[in-house]
């Protein structure tokens, strides 16, 4: 993923004071110009980013509106069942082609002249082409073959579908890694069924949140529910992987083997006399569904997508950039197809644990733009990331800024902004 | 006097949305029935019947610890709505049953003074005539502003 060659003469004049990633200039959060590098360096570059579900485009001919970075695009199954994805720009002269977020057909046509392409993206159709009458149509030069709408590379892993504008960079599977492999294999272990989604909004930088999914650092200094309700996660052990470039990661948060799902709930409710406590605990309650118990599993794959794993809610959040200062979140929610109703309410009853308005997770947006408020007019300055720096092995603690450490590492080398620090 | 059902399912909207925009949250829970449902709901997800909520309460407990956790645990700009309604239809009723749906519009003002729609959409509601008065033993709150903005903590 390292292909981006370092910016000789530097433009934006991007410096890391370090090479660690434990030192990052405000700059990256409030510029705007290197909000376009990354579109270019980023989201049209060597990466793939996750358009949606498979679960919510089944049938031949339905479609999505979904994004790639700030481009719109439209995620498609064909006729022949194939996933694919395109540009939602007309390739006449520019307009909109898709004008619905969801639905099904076969044919999609531009409005303005009617140009039609297939759901692969291919021109079908223009209309007048070999004139009418006396009139003439398009130059005999014109082949309809030449100007099919902008491809991506689309790509599904177990369900997730990705899609890039880059030739080069590798296979899904070998982008994700070895490493992040196996974290997405635990939850997409079986078919899904689509929930809804619900979104938010927020007025900061898109990596701001991605340095919020990887810093464990704050859960429980920022989301004070469980200590609030004297709830007690007595226990607890984490686990913190990333892949090899830094940028993708897995949090685990897993509760000692020997306590089953029940020991886990009659802790959960177990309270102290004084204090607050919750007249229904019932949103708490958690089934055991895989080999770990785990309560969280939270793991970002650059630059698109958090899956999620909160107790039994299952959540494929997009991040979806749409200023330097402007992102938008997408919570996707999803279940097992053979749940049972039980389950299943269980999972809706736990969406108020998550999302914008969730019990455990109101709180980081409302961080981000503190963060965005905080440093405006201080592009020069820089933040401090060194809990545990000079432990750099371990990694089985959420008192850590290890993976935000590695996260920033990577992206440097992607953007290929210079370090001031040489090792 | 009789006062009309109409009147009275309006002054059962106005007194809800009364206690959300005057801060007083301890009392939001006692506009429903103990085993009330209180959902808010994207239409998106209403429309093609997916089930997806941003907050569902399945009875008035846990809305009473939804203000508990606003009250003390969670971290959020205290927000500042005005809720205008509009277009109240009563779809069925019963006497002591009525099935309703009233537009809604709330706006924001934040700390730095300026004021934005903050959401739109309808109550779907279900309410019951109570010894109390009457109380909502439904209410769906299915927003059309699908973006929220920044996050939702206060009820609708
Ligand atoms: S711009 Fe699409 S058909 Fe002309
Ligand atoms: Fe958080």
């Amino acid at each position: 993923m390292a292909e981006t060659a370092p910016i000789t003469q530097d433009v934006l004049d991007i410096r890391f004071p370090r090479r660690d990633g434990s030192r990052i200039p405000y700059a990256v959060f409030n510029s705007a110009e290197v909000y376009a590098l990354e579109q270019e360096r980023i989201f049209r570059g060597p990466t793939w980013s996750f358009l949606g579900l498979e679960a919510e485009i089944p049938e031949p001919g339905d479609y999505k509106r979904s994004y790639v970075g700030e481009t719109p695009v439209v995620m498609t199954r064909a006729k022949d069942g194939e996933l694919a994805a395109w540009v939602n720009r007309c390739s006449h002269r520019g307009a909109e082609i898709c004008r619905k977020t969801r639905g099904n057909s076969v044919v999609h046509t531009c409005v303005y002249h009617q140009w039609s392409f297939s759901a692969k993206g291919d021109l079908q159709g223009v209309p007048f082409r070999r004139g009418q009458r006396d009139q003439t149509g398009m130059p005999p030069d014109f082949d309809v073959k030449d100007h099919g709408l902008r491809k991506l590379r689309v790509e599904s892993y177990r369900g997730l579908v990705f899609g890039s504008f880059s030739e080069t960079v590798a296979p899904l599977a070998d982008y994700i890694g070895p490493q992040m492999r196996p974290y997405i294999d635990r939850i997409f272990n079986r078919p899904i069924e689509y929930l809804g989604c619900t979104r938010q909004f927020s007025n900061s930088n898109w990596k701001l949140y991605l340095e919020n999914v990887k810093d464990p650092y704050h859960a429980s200094l920022l989301h004070l529910f469980h200590t609030t309700f004297n709830i007690l996660r007595v226990g607890m052990q984490a686990t913190t992987t990333t892949d090899a470039t830094g940028l993708h990661s897995a949090l685990l948060v897993v509760k000692n083997a020997e306590d089953n799902a029940e020991g886990y709930k009659a802790q959960n409710i177990r309270t102290y006399q004084d204090g607050f406590r919750l007249e229904d605990s019932s949103v708490l309650d958690m089934v055991q569904e895989y080999e770990e118990l785990s309560t969280n599993h939270i793991q970002p794959i650059f630059p698109q997508l958090v899956i999620q794993q909160i107790h039994n809610t299952l959540v494929a959040r997009q991040i979806i950039a749409k200023a330097h200062d402007k992102f938008e979140l997408v919570f996707h929610f999803f279940g097992y197809t053979d749940d049972t109703p039980q389950l299943r309410a269980m999972r809706i009853k736990q969406a108020n644990l998550v999302g914008p308005a969730g019990y455990i997770s109101m709180e980081d947006t409302e961080a981000t733009e503190l963060v965005q408020r905080g440093i405006t007019g201080h592009g020069r300055a820089a933040s401090i990331v060194d809990m545990s720096r000079h432990k750099p092995d371990e990694t089985a603690t959420m008192i850590s800024e290890g993976l935000v450490r590695r996260f920033w590492e990577g992206y440097r080398q992607l953007m290929g902004f210079a370090a001031e620090e040489t090792l | 006097m009789i006062i009309p059902l109409r009147w009275q399912l309006l002054e059962l909207q106005d007194a809800y949305i009364a206690a959300i925009d005057d801060d007083r949250l301890e009392d939001w829970p006692r506009f429903f029935t103990d085993n009330a449902l209180y959902e808010i709901i994207p239409k998106e997800n209403e429309d093609l019947s997916l089930p997806a909520p941003i907050l569902r309460c399945d009875n008035a407990a846990m809305m009473r610890d939804r203000v508990a956790s606003l009250r003390h645990a969670n971290i959020f700009e205290q927000p500042t709505y005005r809720h205008m309604i509009s277009g109240l239809r009563v779809l069925e009723e019963t006497g002591e049953t009525a099935v309703m749906r009233t537009n809604y519009l709330v706006v924001n003002t934040s700390l730095e003074g300026s004021t934005s729609v903050y959401q739109a959409g309808i109550y779907k509601d279900v309410v019951v005539r109570t010894e109390a008065g009457w109380k909502f033993r439904e209410k769906r709150v299915v927003y059309d502003t699908s973006r929220v903005q920044t996050l939702l903590a206060y009820p609708i």
